[in-house]
């Protein structure tokens, strides 16, 4: 096939495509610094279906955005940037999960899973993650090098900690582990991909149920309790809400952990700036989580009225894609954004978790997980080095969640 | 100094309870509830971070 008769086809399309390939995995795609210069808000032709979209690629802009109500997050609604193949039929019948909810029903749900992931809850959770990760971390060292940590450590820690959250009983952590890894896996076929999601969804619909009888003590049964009396969420919507919270929970932290160890192993200096002081390491990963922005296009909205943003008038109806990669390498916050720096004053005010109703619920375990894991892995595995030379990593770039497939390592 | 927030605005980070938990704190709700109202000078560059970061722009400094 040569022709296409589709007049929104990427190749009759003006624009440049997205998404756009980071130059370097430490970095941000090299055409961001020039919108951020010359068109901060500025159109793009999604790869995907060749449909335009906006970019807004400012710190300032993409708060702007993210923080408005006019930008909803519904995904059914006409003029959404999809990243992903979806037919009308399946759009029409799926059901949106918290993320894609705009108030008041965001409100109602998220309200309902906000006491799991308090402050005080997080804190509460960190001596089990520490017992996970020392774990974890006892194999692999039983082990002989080298080992590919993605899946002796990386994965398995924010696995098994949302596992045990939501109550998905122990034995049964295999199969969801095989199933989630699936839909993770890149190279496989749209039927192979559903297909995971299917068995992912049957399983904690009979999860679900289970709970709904028989109550244990954890979020999907405390959800039901509390659903009970408030009537927020069908059983559908419990079961969409548990495998956003399952799938969200492990797959951004699994890739955050594996890139941070990849970034300290690269750094040596920065490495050993962290050994010789481990206060520094809560600023640290804030600014690993800002240099790479694993989900840069996660927050996708479309404008449900007209909105002006840096200048530009973005159109009811019309898709917004607020890079949040963009805007935590905006050297207007961050100077000098392309250099990693431990002891960056405003590392925090990056955007990695989004910004406004729908940041990342899950912000305060991530960053309980990650400091866990590197502390540790600081401590206890001090000779940990890459065991392949670096340029011959498989990184993500097509993904949503950017990431390393393999990062195989030894000591 | 005067904190203030808008507790319906609030969508539960915990980042004002992890920046600067001298002032700020959760309820069982996970949602916002001030300490102190009028925090002392020393506290002043934490809750000014706290209202900066907070997504939902839950929280006003005034004064």
């Amino acid at each position: 096939m040569t022709q296409s008769a589709d007049p929104s086809s990427e190749t009759a399309s003006p624009y440049p495509q997205f998404p756009m390939r980071r130059g370097c995995p430490f970095g941000e795609p090299d055409e961001y610094a020039e919108l951020r210069a010359k068109e901060p808000v500025s159109r793009a032709s999604l790869k995907v279906n060749g449909k335009p979209t906006w970019l807004v690629t400012r710190h300032q802009d993409v708060k702007q955005v993210l923080g408005d109500p006019r930008a909803s997050s519904n995904l059914k609604r006409p003029g959404y940037p999809h990243q992903f193949h979806i037919s009308e039929e399946m759009l029409a019948h799926v059901r949106l999960m918290l993320l894609s909810m705009d108030p008041p029903d965001h409100t109602a749900q998220r309200r309902m899973l906000i006491p799991e992931f308090t402050a005080r809850r997080v804190k509460e959770m960190r001596p089990r993650i520490q017992e996970i990760v020392d774990e974890r971390i006892d194999a692999m060292l039983a082990a002989e090098g080298p080992v590919d940590l993605v899946t002796a450590l990386a994965l398995p820690v924010p696995s098994l900690t949302i596992c045990e959250l939501l109550g998905v009983p122990y034995e049964d952590h295999a199969r969801f582990e095989t199933w989630s890894a699936a839909m993770m896996n890149h190279d496989l076929s749209p039927e192979e991909y559903g297909a995971a999601v299917q068995a992912l969804d049957t399983y904690l619909d009979e999860l679900v149920t289970l709970k709904e009888s028989e109550p244990g003590d954890d979020l999907i049964s405390r959800f039901l309790e509390k659903n009970r009396a408030e009537q927020v969420a069908d059983h559908v919507d419990v079961v969409t809400m548990a495998r956003m919270m399952l799938v969200g929970g492990h797959e951004t932290t699994a890739n955050m952990i594996a890139l941070g160890v990849l970034a300290l192993l690269e750094h040596p200096d920065h490495l050993a700036e962290l050994r010789a002081d481990p206060a520094l390491l809560p600023n640290a990963i804030e600014e690993l989580l800002r240099v790479f922005s694993i989900s840069d296009s996660g927050t996708a909205r479309v404008a449900v009225e007209d909105i002006e943003v840096g200048g530009v008038t973005i159109r009811a109806g019309e898709g917004i894609l607020a890079l949040n990669n963009a805007a935590d390498h905006d050297e207007t916050v961050f100077p000098d954004p392309g250099t990693l720096d431990f002891h960056r004053r405003e590392a925090r005010s990056h955007l990695a978790f989004g910004y406004g109703i729908h940041q990342c619920m899950g912000a305060n375990l991530a960053r309980a997980e990650l400091e866990i894991v590197y502390g540790t892995l600081l401590r206890r595995v001090p000779g940990l080095r890459l065991a392949v030379p670096a340029e011959e990593l498989r990184f993500k770039d097509d993904a949503m969640v950017y990431g390393v497939y393999e990062l195989p390592v030894t000591w | 100094m005067r904190v203030t927030t808008d507790r319906d605005r609030c969508v539960g980070s915990g980042q004002c309870a992890m920046l600067s938990p001298d002032v700020f704190d959760q309820d069982d709700d996970g949602l916002v509830l001030v300490l102190q109202e009028r925090p002392d000078a020393e506290l002043l560059e934490d809750v000014h971070r706290a209202a900066d970061l907070c997504p939902s722009r839950t929280i006003q400094v005034t004064g």
